[in-house]
């Protein structure tokens, strides 16, 4: 029986359930002092001065440091070569460019005296002109005396695709044409654990315990920053309580604990608060999207022109300049578009830098492709899953080329009619319509929407070149496996889990792989000393990447294993099989020996066979997938918006997802939900807003509507295609992300359709009680002005 | 000034500062780290404990408060080996994936299932309106609370058990 497709219960949980997870502030060790930052409260600023005399002097305060005490010490490396200049340095060295900059760090001997001291250092501002949006920073490009907030660069806006030089003739020679200007609106991951890290740097190196989805990575960096080898630089990621992408980054507080550790000579803590971490985590999303687009009377889309402008904040990082890119690869979403033309240009403004959420770009790509189907479909008065299924690339199309990024993604497999009929028919969408006609023409009924998404992604990060152009080591993932003389097994996997029950499925595959029971699995990840080179969890990958290097080490293992089995049995090792943890020969179950005497044996020079070395059953592999894998899938969301009030309420979500293979559908579908949520919560909730002075108006819980239960619909009706991918042999495709990439447009179409009465043919997230009030009772264009 | 605090049982005394929360009176007084902070506005709901049986938020209430009263963490809440079945019911259900709100959910999930044995999911969703969750959305949250009520202490299912076997 395969555990491989088992909704087996987490081996996460119980040490969680009671209390003895351990997240980085549980650690102190003997003699920790704490830091805490000096922010900035000014968006764009030369400091004029910092005194910090007297926060030196209050008890209890070790040290107050700038930009000037550490000025021996280079940049963060979290850009290339190329725009080395936008390299970002630990404080602000004379400038700030963001609410929360952090200006000078307190370190004290208790996390209360460290706050009281920040707040006795006084910085002086000489304010400068703020640019807090994507559309300020490029209108100020127009002035060659204009603000440019990295001085050096030169330019505020950086284009990571150039314009196209002329436009598509097949664009031009559309019958149809319509366009859309659409802003997906920047959010925070805001996972209920905070970044922080404790630094420990004595005689023996540096050891950096930090909340990180990718601590090989994080090592590599802080090697290279001060100038050690990797044999003195450990870096452990303990339980982490969630990251969504936001905890890749490398963040100024990874290399001063250390700097302060190192300097003080005892182990320095960050640890920061919400609101300090709603500011300084990145965000994601701060997205334009220019788009115009062709077509037939059919609904077929014949062209598609998309300019992508990307928020990067005030410090890019590579992550960062590439979201834009992968919004232009998924431009064309399931459908067979055959003329797209993308343009994408990063913009650098006065806010928090933007990097990886959830989806990293590719949300962008569908939402504005999902955007297109309908407003087309309202256009010709034609049914939207009509129009879907008139532009769907079919499953005969595949490896499927889309004309976004010719020679460069290739679809490996999906079926999307499938999921859409699927999900049509889970949803009874003729009895809806039917709901909705009723519905929409009684005043004393919630006025409802119907929204569909069908949607693609871009997951299992990837082929070779892939992550390295995000400045990551290189694009496979490892994993170790070793039987120890008891039949037990420790598996160590390059990922960097926050959340996703990776221990659990990987320890199904090993299980699998070996015929070893899954409760003599251990799988350990996140400290470099103990773990092999990896490259960490981002991108939707681990079970494809990751999951496939740890069957690849068990079958090496088990094939090792049988033929010392074999040797003991006194048969070939072809003869056996595996069954119950035992090798038995075929037919004769009573021949058998226990994969822990298999694995004593293992060790025993005089029990193997001659020619075999003992300590043989452990195996490393670098896996590599030879592309990315493409989930898929059908959404679907009802609507009702109070017609008084504006206030839109999510009554039903189904989802279709195909993910491939799933290697356990119960933490598949916790992923999908959790993905939803947060798609939802953009589309209903989350816009992280500055004013025109870029002062953050809602950098706390109290405003940043992170939804509660009773915010979010049920999330019950989860189905299922699989369509398997050839890129592994698991047949995963990688599912983390899709609920956030595919659940925003389910709920943006379905707001448009139920407004479509009132004239409205888009309106952007968050669908706010006022924003939508405005739309249903103003000039729509006035609505969505007033309402941004 | 002086606190006393029984904690799980135990009886507890500290010299705090009085602007000491009680969120940082157990965590980092008496060590018991399973309580988590998640914001510093009230908001998110992970510092969650029972106070004299009642749940309330930790990072709001001063150690000074908790004086001479009663505090249940989640360290406390299992009986020895056996979990309460709010525990066993997020286990089987999938209702946690970081852990990291988890233990004030649970803590929330119980006083309810005390004040209201058999919920509706939406009074559910009503009740756990100040524990934030980022990972899960909730659905399986509501489906473990579900589980519990319908599997109270002294039936059939006991202990931590997995549920992986390749047989």
């Amino acid at each position: 029986m395969s555990l491989v497709g088992a909704s087996v219960k987490r081996k996460e949980d119980p040490s969680l359930l009671v209390g003895r997870g351990t997240f980085v502030d549980d650690l102190a060790p003997r003699g920790t002092l704490f830091a805490k930052y000096v922010r900035s409260t000014e968006a764009h600023a030369l400091i004029g001065g910092i005194d910090t005399s007297a926060a030196e002097a209050m008890p209890g305060v070790y040290a107050v440091i700038t930009a000037d005490d550490i000025s021996q010490y280079p940049a963060t490396e979290n850009l290339p070569e190329e725009v080395a200049i936008l390299r970002r340095r630990l404080l602000a060295d004379g400038r700030v460019r963001f609410v929360g900059e952090p200006v000078a760090v307190v370190v004290a001997d208790s996390r209360a005296a460290a706050e009281d001291a920040t707040e006795a250092v006084v910085v002086e501002y000489e304010p400068l002109e703020v640019l807090a949006t994507i559309e300020a920073s490029l209108a100020s490009m127009a002035d060659p005396e204009g603000t440019r907030i990295h001085p050096d660069l030169g330019t505020n806006a950086l284009p990571a695709i150039p314009e196209p030089e002329e436009v598509a003739p097949e664009y031009i020679a559309a019958p149809h044409k319509g366009s859309l200007r659409i802003h997906n609106n920047r959010c925070s991951a805001v996972p209920i654990e905070t970044n922080a890290c404790v630094a420990d740097w004595g005689p023996d190196g540096l050891t950096l315990t930090a909340s990180a989805q990718a601590t090989h990575f994080l090592r590599t960096h802080l090697c290279a920053f001060f100038g050690i080898g990797k044999h003195e630089c450990r870096v452990i990621a303990p339980d982490i309580g969630g990251g969504f992408g936001n905890k890749i980054a490398l963040y100024p507080e990874n290399y001063l604990a250390p700097i302060l550790s190192r300097k003080l000579g005892r182990p320095v803590k960050f640890a920061l608060t919400r609101s300090e971490a709603m500011v300084l985590m990145t965000h994601g999303r701060s997205q334009i999207n220019d788009v115009e687009f062709g077509y037939d009377d059919d609904g077929r889309i014949l062209a598609v022109r998309v300019h992508t402008m990307q928020d990067e904040g005030a410090y890019p990082d590579t992550t960062g300049m590439g979201l834009g890119v992968l919004t232009s690869w998924m431009a064309g979403g399931c459908y067979a578009i055959p003329t797209i033309q993308t343009w994408v240009t990063n913009v650098i403004t006065n806010t928090t830098p933007v990097a990886a959420y959830r989806g990293a770009g590719r949300p962008e790509g569908a939402m504005l492709i999902e955007r297109v189907i309908d407003w087309v479909a309202d256009d010709l008065g034609l049914d939207p899953a009509e129009v879907r299924r008139r532009n769907f690339v079919q499953p005969d199309q595949f490896p499927y080329n889309t004309a976004a990024a010719p020679d460069t993604v290739f679809y490996d497999s999906g079926d999307y009619p499938a999921a859409l009929d699927k999900l049509l028919a889970e949803m009874d969408y003729d009895s809806l319509l039917a709901e909705q006609q009723r519905r929409n023409a009684d005043p004393n009924e919630k006025l409802m929407g119907i929204g569909l998404s069908t949607w693609i992604e871009i997951a299992s990060f990837g082929p070779p070149g892939s992550l390295e152009g995000f400045g990551h080591l290189a694009s496979w993932e490892s994993a170790s496996l070793r039987v120890q003389p008891d039949g037990s097994v420790v598996v160590s996997s390059g990922a960097g889990p926050t959340g996703q029950g990776t221990a659990t499925s990987l320890a199904q595959i090993a299980a699998d792989a070996l015929g070893i029971h899954f409760d003599r699995v251990t799988v350990q990840f996140g400290d470099t000393d103990t773990v092999q080179q990896g490259i960490g969890t981002m991108g939707s990958r681990i079970m494809a990447v990751g999951g496939d290097a740890v069957r690849s080490a068990g079958m090496a293992v088990r094939e090792r294993a049988a033929e010392i089995a074999a040797h003991m049995l006194e048969a070939a090792p072809g003869d056996l099989e595996v069954t119950d943890g035992a090798f038995s020969v075929k037919g004769t179950p009573s021949r058998s020996v226990t994969w822990a005497e298999v694995a004593f044996a293992s060790y025993r020079p005089l029990d193997i066979p001659e020619g075999t070395e003992p300590g043989g059953l452990t195996e490393t592999v670098f896996n590599s997938v030879p592309n990315f894998s493409f989930p898929s899938g059908a959404y679907g969301c009802v609507v009702g918006i109070d017609r008084d009030t504006g206030e839109v309420t999510v009554e039903r979500y189904v989802c279709i997802d195909d993910c491939g293979t799933v290697v356990n559908p119960l933490l598949a579908n916790g992923q999908v939900q959790g993905g939803v949520a947060q798609g939802i919560a953009q589309a209903l909730y989350e816009h992280v807003t500055f004013d025109e002075h870029g002062q953050p108006q809602n950098a706390t819980l109290m405003d940043y509507l992170v939804p509660a239960a009773s915010d979010l619909p049920s999330l019950e009706e989860m189905g299922r295609i699989s369509t398997p991918t050839e890129n592994n042999s698991i047949g995963a495709k990688g599912i983390g992300e899709s609920g956030a990439v595919g659940a925003p447009p389910a709920v943006a179409n379905a707001v448009v359709d139920a407004l479509s009465g009132f004239g409205v043919r888009h309106l952007d997230m968050p669908y706010s009680p006022e924003k939508v009030w405005r739309a249903m009772n103003e000039d729509s264009s006035k609505g969505e002005e007033a309402a941004r | 000034m002086r606190v006393e605090i029984e904690i799980n049982g135990v009886r507890t005394a500290h010299e705090v500062e009085p602007r000491t929360l009680l969120v940082h009176y157990i965590r980092e007084v008496e060590g018991l780290t399973g309580t988590h902070i998640g914001c510093d506005t009230s908001n998110c709901g992970a510092c969650t404990v029972h106070l004299d049986g009642e749940a309330v938020k930790s990072c709001t209430v001063l150690a000074a408060q908790a004086d001479g009263h009663s505090v249940t963490t989640i360290e406390g809440l299992a009986d020895g080996d056996e979990w309460h079945p709010v525990q066993k019911g997020f286990h089987e259900c999938h209702g946690l994936q970081c852990g990291y709100c988890t233990p004030g959910m649970v803590m929330a999930s119980v006083a309810l299932l005390e004040e209201n044995p058999d919920p509706s999911e939406a009074e559910i969703r009503t009740n756990l309106e100040g524990n934030l969750c980022r990972c899960t959305g909730y659905q399986m949250i509501v489906d473990s609370v579900r589980w519990a009520a319908e599997n109270p202490a002294g039936s059939t299912v006991s202990g931590a058990t997995q549920d992986g076997g390749a047989k």
